[in-house]
């Protein structure tokens, strides 16, 4: 398939920018970001709270079957405007990963396609370098225990 | 051992980076990896032990010598980091899609 999503992060810098083209026109592609049942359907986390406004907030959290939460995160709209930009902080809790400041840009480029724009600013830049090799690690840790499963089932 | 901490720790530290690209020129023993830095050659073993535990480095003897090189098939996954995270965004926004474009013929 195709590759659409790109993720730009300079060395050294606390920024990132992920850029992404829909096959969407502008105003489904913004709905996505704003209606709770829709974030929660391709985000795969449930929306506690989803303010769009400014001064707003909202408050995602995940479950796995049994009922423990595994994930939450909670951040501030600082700036919202209808089918242009989306200004708000991010915050997943209980990890050591701080507050991060997500610029959220909107684009039409026809009438049937649209653009996001993504900057993201961190702390520092080594914790946007540790928040990018996330997915990685998590990646080879999974790789890694079934080389275990494999090699114990050897055994 | 916990791997992904390790792995991660490993490529986080901009003077295990710098080893790791050091020795990606050629192998090099502890001693010549130090001179190039500034830092005490323990603080440079001490880096050494942990990309050789995480197996980004392998040793090779060479007489009385102990040469560092890299493990190229580690540094390839290393190398790709970023690829698991635009992976993940991909396809996050690949959902997104589906879901709207359902959507929009419901209605």
């Amino acid at each position: 398939m195709e590759r659409k999503t790109e993720i730009n992060a300079e060395d050294g810098k606390q920024e990132l920018r992920i850029t992404r083209e829909f096959d969407l026109p502008l105003e489904l592609l913004f709905k996505a970001y704003v209606e709770p049942e829709i974030v929660e359907q391709w985000m795969g986390t449930k929306v506690l709270k989803l303010e769009n406004k400014q001064h707003g907030g909202y408050r995602f959290e995940t479950s796995d079957p049994q009922g423990n939460v595994v994930f939450s995160a909670n951040g501030t709209i600082h700036g919202f405007v209808l089918n242009e930009k989306i200004t708000r902080t991010f915050e997943m809790e209980n990890t050591p990963f701080a507050v991060q400041l997500e610029f959220l840009e909107f684009e039409k480029l026809t009438d049937e396609t649209s653009k996001l724009n993504m900057q993201i600013v961190f702390r520092s830049p080594e914790l946007r370098d540790q928040l990018m090799q996330l997915p990685f690690a998590m990646g080879l840790n999974m790789a890694h225990n079934r080389l275990q499963e494999t090699v114990s089932k050897l055994r | 051992m916990n791997l992904r901490r390790d792995v991660f720790q490993a490529i986080a530290d901009p003077t295990r980076r710098a080893i790791l690209v050091l020795v990606a020129a050629q192998s090099m023993t502890a001693g010549t990896i130090a001179s190039n830095f500034d830092t005490s050659r323990p603080t440079v073993s001490k880096h050494l032990q942990i990309l050789t535990e995480c197996e980004l480095l392998k040793q090779k003897q060479n007489g009385r010598e102990i040469y560092y090189l890299l493990n190229a098939k580690k540094m390839k996954e290393v190398a790709d980091f970023i690829e698991p995270f635009r992976k993940m965004w991909d396809d996050r926004f690949n959902k997104l899609e589906t879901v709207m474009k359902k959507y929009k013929t419901k209605k």
